[in-house]
């Protein structure tokens, strides 16, 4: 056999395990009802869920964070797209802008009873949907 | 008045660059078609050069209308309402430019009309089919920004769009020459110098890799499959060095401005510029093999177009909205992604095509390449490149895959790897492993003939000095009780390999000739940096763990990471070896070196001015007196953090800011950071109370007499004495006005404070002007007087002391990092410079130009010493 074709199968093989690693450490959306079965079967792979913070007006509700007490505890609710509401807990200081986002994107599994995330993404109203410009009221 | 002139102006000039880049491409073709490279339809080609300068006028009309539109603050203009604001700098005026994708790909054109003149100048006989898929490129790029909607088809989106063309809001209908009065800003974290320099380079980045793809194309299309390498490294070399500085510009920034703790967060928009670098380097590689050994063309052909093609494929994500939930900061969906997927897919497809119909007539080596040819590590040492790039490829590309799936009606929902990091690392660092170590022995083996006694006679001395050397680091990790991994291990005496054998071949190659020395430079470089993020981010280490004691979580007890820490102001906290306060909010004061304390101004209702109520001073010198008007910029706030070693008790201190940005949806924190030369302390604030200020309490009203003392907020404090009021810039006091003020001393933690609430009588009107201290979280209002008791009322509020939540890390030897960047663009550099000596030597014999009136590159007299 030639080098090069030694060569070859050793660059197909590299590529096949690369393609394998990343297939297993993909992620899925998936929501807490699937969650929860995947840490019931005692998987804790982790996962990302979309979901809405539930509101009652412009209130959140259930957003626990006492920085005096404790800065790295910081817990809310999340429902997901499928209505399922799931406590969410994330060891570190309350993201300053969750308060205004829309969507929130979780990454974390399972644990007991609560979801452990790991990663907050927050989905903000943009700043080019923004319908008002400052003073526009005053110069009418 | 409504200035729709310079925006009509800069829309033609966008149709004008249109249409002069077709004709441009179209006469090129022509130019070139049906003739061997060297012979070229003069008359073509004199139309497509006056086309092309007609187009780089166009596009340096449109940037000037654009410019024009930001600085002069035309915010009838969507672009400068949204990118822009009245108290912008003009340097970072030069960055709004680029913050929108329109202005983005304005750069980019620019960068290639700028190249495209210097090729018209300088490639001689390659000129017409060179420039012909120059502009053929040009015209789709400018097709990005040409805003022209033809039947319900919109192609293109104009920078030159009027705000009421844009936003749909009632003060249009009642007023349609309605000019907002300021703009939305500039993005916080792009005010930063890095971001004025870093989008060119990057750009010019992306233009470069135009160059070889063009000669790669021209060469196939003119069946010159072969001397086309020649420029093409020299191109190459210049892109790669650019896009490589490029790309670590960014990662600087991201590490001195963001706050995800590092320079490197593998988002997609990152890795969309790191996959065409790596592919590139490659392809340098692929042509120097040619160049030498004269092996590997085919493989130098497939990987300069894939350079290309991936930056197309890069664009497309990045700007297309493909990427959706999975990056934070690709740019806003503009509808173009039908246009990029078609500008991504006829250069894909062309290009292709070219090579598989020239693929047989493309030489070959007929030789076998043994063990002790170089040319062979080479070529794995460019697999491995390759491969690298394809594991980012894969995994950057799974919202593609996402939206593929949607589009043909399969329900997909693959998300990133939740552990990216990880997932990259693993494959990235035998990459690294891999590049350093083959770079080490090729570059060795390059320069010598090579047998088994002669391998061997010059490895041995860098590769015992490795093994001594990787032995010594270790001994030091275990002695510091840290954990060295296996994989860690590997990487670790790879890249000291790699330095050193390239470090023996670049001894003996000054002896022989400097300028050869680039790619062992260069290679130096690749191993620092690889040593610097193995040290950096391997041993990262959090400094500010929870150490209070309170565990709150009442889910877990295991050890969790708890990454930060909460200062109370001016109370002390211990924090790794170090014992941290936080000493209050600072501002920046232009013309005033370093930061102002918040509690030395009094702030007026103008944002952007304040008094000072204390002298302003540094060392002697003092900037302004007290009752001075300064200017403030008042959007950052700086966070004063003093750091004392406990052990040698010396003390610095960061100034890690934050900025409370509405519009960005909440705090937007920057890090600080002090440089050791082994180490950096990195810190930045996670979190402050409510930026809108402190809550006070409800005002308790105490009565005093002189004298008297009195706790307020748990502080021990007197009234000192009522006195005639001297701080009185802000009140404009008359004739006949009376102001009296208490002054108070208040023992804080620390040091002393005076607060003076005053009590002003004007037209037997009263007035009151409370008194406040953050530090202390107190308040004071002087509320009345009964003159004939000699007793005063004062009411007192109280609010929550002030405090910062802070995260710090230290990072080792991330030094190495950035000083083997430098290393590797100086090694770039030689190797270009050296190939432009080799080019010039050559051209006399190749040189059978169409043109020979022309004047040849003018030859530095610079030579070697």
């Amino acid at each position: 056999m030639k080098k090069s074709h030694i060569l070859i199968l050793a660059v197909i093989a590299a590529a096949i395990g690369i393609l394998m690693t990343t297939s297993a450490d993909v992620s899925q959306y998936v929501s807490f009802k699937e969650a929860r079965e995947l840490a019931a079967e005692g998987k804790n792979t982790k996962v990302h869920v979309v979901g809405r913070l539930p509101r009652s007006g412009q209130q959140i509700m259930g957003l626990e964070y006492n920085p005096t007490l404790d800065p790295n505890y910081f817990a809310f609710t999340l429902v997901d797209t499928n209505r399922i509401a799931q406590r969410v807990v994330y060891f570190n200081p309350k993201p300053q802008d969750f308060d205004k986002s829309e969507q929130v994107v979780i990454t974390g599994a399972m644990r007991n009873d609560v979801f452990v995330a790991d990663k907050i993404l927050l989905k903000c109203p943009s700043k080019y949907v923004e319908k008002d410009i400052k003073g526009a009221t005053a110069s009418m | 008045m409504l200035n729709t002139f310079i925006g009509d102006l800069g829309h033609a000039s966008v149709i004008v660059a249109f249409a002069a880049a077709c004709v441009a491409a179209y006469s090129y073709y022509m130019a070139a078609k049906d003739q061997p490279l060297g012979t070229t339809d003069l008359g073509w080609q004199r139309l497509a050069r006056g086309a092309f300068f007609v187009h780089g006028a166009a596009v340096l009309a449109v940037i000037a209308s654009l410019f024009a539109i930001i600085h002069g603050h035309h915010y009838e203009y969507y672009y400068a309402w949204s990118h822009s604001s009245n108290h912008l700098p003009v340097y970072y005026m030069i960055s709004c430019f680029w913050e929108g994708q329109e202005g983005s790909f304005l750069l980019w054109i620019f960068w290639q009309v700028v190249l495209g003149f210097v090729l018209i100048r300088y490639s001689k006989k390659w000129e017409a089919p060179v420039m012909a898929v120059f502009a053929g490129v040009q015209l789709f790029l400018v097709s990005m920004i040409l805003g022209v909607v033809i039947g319900d088809v919109k192609i293109g989106s104009s920078p030159f769009i009027l705000l009421r063309d844009f936003l749909d809001i009632p003060v249009f209908k009642t007023d349609p020459n309605f000019i907002p009065k300021d703009g939305t800003g500039l993005n916080a974290l792009l005010q930063n110098y890095w971001m004025v320099i870093h989008p060119p380079t990057l750009f010019l980045g992306f233009a470069l890799t135009l160059v070889p793809f063009a000669y790669a194309m021209a060469g196939l299309w003119k069946r010159e499959l072969t001397a086309w390498v020649q420029p093409a490294i020299r191109w190459t070399l210049v892109g790669g060095l650019v896009l490589g500085v490029g790309v670590m510009m960014g990662a600087y920034w991201a590490y001195e401005t963001l706050n995800f703790g590092g320079y490197w967060n593998w988002d997609p928009v990152e890795n969309a510029v790191y996959i065409p670098w790596l592919v590139l380097v490659a392809s340098l590689h692929g042509l120097i093999l040619w160049k030498r050994g004269k092996t590997g063309l085919r493989t130098s052909f497939v990987l300069v177009i894939a350079t290309f093609v991936l930056v197309l494929y890069a664009t497309f994500l990045t700007r297309s909205g493909v990427l959706g939930n999975a990056s934070v900061h690709s740019f806003t969906d503009l509808g173009l992604s039908g246009q990029l997927l078609i500008y991504l897919g006829v250069f894909a497809v062309l290009s292709v095509a070219l090579l598989v119909a020239r693929w047989r007539s493309i030489p070959v080596s007929e030789k076998e390449l043994t063990t002790y040819n170089p040319e062979l590590w080479v070529f794995v040492g460019a697999t491995v490149l390759c491969l690298g790039a394809f594991q980012v490829l894969v995994t950057t590309s799974i919202p593609v895959y996402n939206a593929f799936l949607g589009f043909i009606g399969i329900k997909s929902n693959l998300a990133l790897p939740a552990d990216q990091i990880g997932h990259y690392t693993k494959i990235q660092l035998w990459m690294g492993v891999g590049v350093v170590f083959l770079s080490g022995l090729a570059q060795v083996m390059w320069w010598q003939k090579n047998d088994k006694e002669s391998l061997t006679n010059s490895l041995t001395v860098p590769g015992i000095l490795t093994l001594l050397g990787a032995a010594l680091v270790i001994l030091l990790v275990r002695y510091n009780k840290l954990e060295m991994k296996p994989v860690y291990i590997v990487l670790l005496t790879t890249a000291l390999f790699g330095v050193l054998a390239n470090l023996s071949m670049v001894l003996t190659l000054l002896r022989r000739k400097v300028s050869l020395s680039g790619g062992g430079v260069a290679h130096i470089g690749v191993a620092l940096m690889l040593l610097g993020i193995l040290a950096s981010a391997g041993y990262s280490n959090i400094i500010s763990g929870n150490v209070s004691g309170l565990v709150y979580s009442k889910e877990f007890n295991e050890e969790l990471n708890r990454d930060n820490v909460l200062l109370w102001r001016n109370e002390g906290a211990p924090m790794g070896p170090y014992e941290v306060s936080y000493t209050g909010q600072y501002l920046d004061v232009p013309g005033v070196p370093g930061y102002v304390n918040k509690e030395l101004l009094f702030r007026t209702d103008d944002e952007y001015k304040a008094v000072a109520r204390g002298d302003v001073k540094r060392g002697g010198k003092v900037y302004y007196k007290a009752g001075d008007t300064l200017e403030i910029l008042p959007e950052n706030t700086y966070y004063r953090v003093e750091y004392k070693e406990k052990k040698s008790g010396k003390t610095f201190e960061l100034f890690p800011r934050a900025q409370a940005n509405e519009e960005m949806g909440g705090l937007l924190a920057s890090p600080d950071i002090k440089k050791f030369w082994d180490h950096d302390i990195y810190s930045h604030v996670s979190a402050t109370p409510p930026t809108t200020g402190p809550d006070w309490s409800e005002v308790t009203e105490h009565v005093l007499s002189v004298g008297d003392t009195i706790y307020l907020n748990d502080y021990f404090a007197v009234l000192r004495a009522v006195e005639p009021a001297h701080q009185t810039a802000g009140l404009n006091l008359k004739e006949g006005d009376l102001a009296i003020q208490g002054d108070f001393i208040v023992y804080g933690e620390k040091r002393q404070y005076h607060i003076h609430p005053m009590f002003v009588v004007r037209n037997r009107m009263v007035g009151r002007v409370p008194d406040q201290s953050e530090d202390l979280g107190l308040r004071l209002t002087f509320l009345n007087v009964d003159p004939t008791a000699g007793k005063f009322t004062f009411g007192v509020s109280t609010a929550q002391k002030d405090y910062i939540i802070l995260k710090a890390m230290e990072k080792p030897f991330i030094n190495l990092l950035w000083s083997g960047t430098l290393l590797m663009a100086l090694g770039f550099g030689m190797a270009f410079v050296k190939r432009r000596r080799d080019t010039s030597a050559t051209l006399p014999a190749t040189d059978n130009d169409a043109k020979p009136l022309r004047a040849r590159p003018v030859q530095r007299p610079r030579q070697v010493a």
